[in-house]
């Protein structure tokens, strides 16, 4: 072995470019391996959009239906429910739903396109248990000035009728609210976006 | 040195040529076939023209059960509300599978067995078996049902494609020699279908080459990213083999 | 307690490492300080492609076991779930069965460089055994993962292969049960087949390959001229004047061996995965179905040769045992062949004209009983099979005499300045 003939320029020049278009090879093969663990189109049909019939649910009352696996709820507010939302602003986290836990077209305290219909993923925003349907009050056992919430059995999380989270609980915000939109007056299609609002 | 060589090169030669002497029989049928077919999954319009004919007279009783409709639609490049008015008569959700509505126990006593799932069909038998079945229905007394197929004697499908196709009969022995070499078909139309013989044969095409593309929906997009893998590997081995010879320089 | 500094001399986080474990050391013995001969030719590519397949089939195989179901009534849907729900599920069951394909071709093709360059011989005998177990390995597993889609051929293969130990006289039939653990080839079998698939013979394999490695660099590679690169080093440095680090002038000779054969197997992968109905069968794309066996029933191709011993040995005494006994017998004798060969030389370049035709009727043998394992049974294929068995046989059992005998050319102390 000698030296002779050896372009030391050439060598790290043709080895650079070599390496670095093999390491785009094998960033580009890594693709299909990660990409495969995506939802497969099983998981997206199972979590195809659900329509909920609302029209036999009394008022007052709590459907639950899944929707990708999750629990979603769909109650039918009386005016006192809704009445009981200003009550309860002042010991809120977040009234007003700042943090992005709802579509955009959600808004107010009603957090819900039609005020006695409210939609809601049933899942804590701590750690993922489904609270406890507490519309009951007074409930002492929850709170001194309950006003009818949802209650989380796991870590005493309290929610109010809006799914709006509580302040002093571990749960750190609101409950989710799927996009949603009504086919008509009865109809509640959970998974979808109204027409025009993406 | 030269002899190794040779008897390298000739091994070499040798598993080539048995490569050859292998892969050709693999590619031909077990049974001769009396219609040859090559199937285009390309063509979009044709394959589009088959699910629609899949779909009016063949998904009453055949499932395909491991296609969804939502996946059917995107690859086919069929709008949604076509693919609901026009293509699903089972089920109102575009993510579920294509299954027949004929219960499976009715289906059993009627036919001796259910009708196959047609999934995997063109993989299975080869798109070609499937263009030659659905061209080699013919008239046959002694079967229940009046009609036999030439490519899977006693069938126990019926002809369920007679009004379009019209009805044939075998070719009689005495004209046989001459016709399985002159003309190709092995059959004569007794009445006339709905459609020319030559318009059925392209619908029996469309037909194949859904099937070819519901056996598998992933072959559009391997065969895509197969040119660019080999353009990439391309471009690779040359950079590699210059990286090669640079550092070999100073072996000598 | 002080420790003692690395011979290294490494500094900073290296040096640290090299304090506690033998990284530069590792690096050194087995790549940038292990000395190959510098006339490795074509044939030495497939060891290290040996070794990308098996990376291949480990990584792929681990991904699909992330979607498969081991289970009978839900194997051949997950199969198709893979194939068409799963984000590139297509394209990782590919790499996997044409992956299983080209490990056999690599494998064949590696085992043929050893046995016409002599590297199985003195002091390489337990590469070679390695190398064999290795093979012995691959064959089971890859017999476990053919039936795990569990197609009519999965199920009919597998059939036929457990119902091979049934020919073994008085425990024969009941044997088959116990495997099967089932009356036929069940639920259960296809459990069992897909552990031993995805654990136990994986452990093995990997553990064989590092054994295989080990033993490789203990005594250092052979060569086309079968020469001992060791007889001659430089006086200083002690390095063999005809040896190459590995590092990095194999590393870049490797890469673009894996260049060229990426473009051939990725070019298979994507454009004809069913290899011609060679590497996934037809009759493999519809379920099992115990009560109905496809028309025409062959092994994968790679057992091609093996299958066709098994056919072609006639039954006698009341038992086809002999078959089995053959067909095992083809494998065992490969672990003979260091102590078969006794010629002087070790490579192909230096022996006479007797021991190449003899490898080339073995190669023809071999090839012809590949090709007609594959084939419908007939009187001709029966007859040709019967006749490369024998050959087959010969080139192993005669080997002692005709190597013994053969004059052989004398062997250069040095690689030729032509050589590679």
């Amino acid at each position: 072995m000698s030296n002779q003939g050896v372009d030391p320029g050439r060598r790290r020049f043709l080895t650079l470019t070599t390496s670095v278009v093999g390491g785009a090879g094998v960033v580009a093969a890594a693709w299909p391996f990660l990409a495969s663990l995506k939802p497969s189109e099983r998981a997206k049909a199972l979590g195809a959009p659900v329509a909920i019939d609302i029209s036999t649910a009394e008022a007052g009352q709590k459907i639950t239906v899944a929707w990708r696996g999750k629990p979603v709820w769909v109650i039918k507010r009386t005016p006192e429910m809704l009445a009981s939302l200003d009550k309860v602003t002042p010991s809120l986290l977040d009234p007003d739903s700042e943090a992005r836990q709802q579509p955009d077209y959600i808004k107010g305290a009603a957090r819900a396109i039609k005020p006695e219909v409210a939609v809601m993923i049933g899942s804590c925003t701590h750690l993922g248990c489904s609270p406890t349907f507490r519309p009951d009050h007074p409930a002492p056992d929850i709170d001194p000035n309950w006003q009818g919430g949802f209650y989380c059995p796991c870590h005493g999380s309290k929610f109010d009728l809006s799914g709006r989270v509580f302040k002093g609980v571990p749960a750190p915000l609101n409950l989710v609210i799927p996009p949603y939109h009504f086919a008509s007056d009865t109809l509640v299609i959970v998974g979808e976006d109204p027409k025009g609002a993406a | 040195m030269m002899p190794t060589k040779s008897i390298l090169k000739n091994s070499l030669k040798a598993l080539l040529a048995t490569a050859a002497l292998v892969a050709g029989p693999a590619l031909a049928s077990t049974h001769a076939l009396p219609y040859s077919f090559t199937p285009d999954t390309g063509n979009l319009a044709s394959v589009q023209r088959g699910a629609r004919n899949y779909m009016s007279y063949c998904s009453g009783c055949h499932s395909m059960r491991h296609l969804r409709y939502s996946r059917m639609a995107q690859d086919l490049q069929i709008p949604e509300d076509l693919l609901k008015a026009n293509l699903m008569f089972t089920s109102d959700k575009v993510g579920d599978h294509i299954l027949s509505a004929m219960p499976s126990d009715a289906a059993k006593n009627w036919f001796g067995q259910p009708p196959p799932d047609l999934t995997l069909e063109a993989r299975y038998r080869g798109a070609d078996w499937v263009y030659s079945y659905l061209l080699s229905f013919y008239v046959d007394s002694s079967r229940p049902l009046g009609t036999n197929n030439l490519v899977l004697p006693n069938a126990s499908m019926p002809n369920v494609l007679w009004e379009l196709q019209g009805l044939q009969v075998e070719k009689t022995a005495a004209h046989e020699g001459e016709a399985a070499h002159h003309e190709g078909s092995p059959f004569e139309a007794v009445t006339q279908g709905k459609l020319s013989a030559e318009e059925y044969q392209k619908w029996v095409a469309d037909t194949a080459n859904f099937m070819a593309y519901a056996a598998e929906p992933g072959r559009a997009q391997r065969v895509s990213t197969g040119f660019k893998v080999l353009l990439f590997l391309f471009v690779f081995t040359i950079l590699a083999y210059l990286m090669k010879r640079e550092w070999w320089r100073d072996v000598h | 307690m002080a420790i003692v500094p690395n011979p290294h001399k490494t500094t900073g986080f290296l040096g640290w490492i090299d304090d506690r474990f033998p990284l530069t050391k590792l690096w050194k013995d087995h790549l940038s300080e292990y000395y190959a001969p510098k006339n490795f030719n074509f044939w030495y590519y497939f060891g290290s492609l040996a070794l990308l397949v098996l990376v291949n089939q480990l990584l792929t195989g681990i991904w699909l076991v992330m979607h498969y179901k081991p289970d009978a009534a839900q194997a051949w849907d997950s199969v198709e779930y893979i194939m068409r729900d799963v984000p590139w599920g297509n394209v990782l069951r590919y790499l996997h069965s044409t992956g299983a394909s080209a490990f056999f071709i690599v494998v064949y093709l590696h085992m043929f460089r050893g046995l016409i360059y002599g590297s199985h011989r003195k002091p390489r005998e337990l590469i070679w055994i390695f190398g064999c177990l290795i093979f012995l390995a691959l064959m089971a597993e890859a017999f476990c993962g053919y039936v795990l889609p569990w197609g009519n051929m999965s199920f009919w293969g597998a059939q036929v292969i457990i119902n091979l130990f049934g020919t073994i006289p008085f425990i024969g039939p009941d044997l088959v049960i116990w495997i099967q653990g089932d009356f036929i080839p069940a639920d259960a079998t296809l459990n069992r087949l897909f552990s031993f698939h995805v654990i136990a013979l994986p452990f093995v394999l990997v553990g064989l390959v590092v054994a295989h490695l080990i033993a490789l660099h203990e005594v250092g590679s052979n060569n086309p001229e079968g020469i001992d690169i060791k007889k001659h080093k430089d006086p200083v440095t002690h390095i063999p004047l005809d040896g190459i680090p590995f590092h990095p002038y194999y590393t870049v000779k490797d890469v673009v061996g894996v260049g060229v054969f990426l473009m051939i197997f990725l070019g298979i992968v994507f454009f004809a995965p069913d290899g011609g109905g060679y590497f996934l069968e037809k009759p493999n794309f519809t379920p099992a179905n115990p009560l109905a066996t496809p028309e025409h029933i062959t092994p994968a191709w790679y057992f091609g040769a093996f299958y066709a011993m098994l056919r072609a040995t006639p039954s006698f005494a009341g038992t086809q045992i002999w078959g089995v006994i053959v067909m095992g017998a083809a494998v065992v004798i490969l672990f003979f062949l260091p102590w078969l060969d006794r010629s002087p030389v070790k490579s192909i370049r230096y022996k006479g004209p007797i021991f190449k035709l003899w490898v080339g009727a073995f190669v023809i043998s071999f090839v012809l009983l590949n090709y007609y394992g594959m084939q419908p049974p007939s009187p001709t294929g029966t007859l040709i099979s019967q006749l490369c068995t024998v050959v087959y046989f010969l080139f192993f059992l005669l080997m002692p005499i005709y190597t013994k005998r053969e004059k052989t050319k004398p062997v250069p102390e040095r690689v030729p300045h032509d050589a590679h």
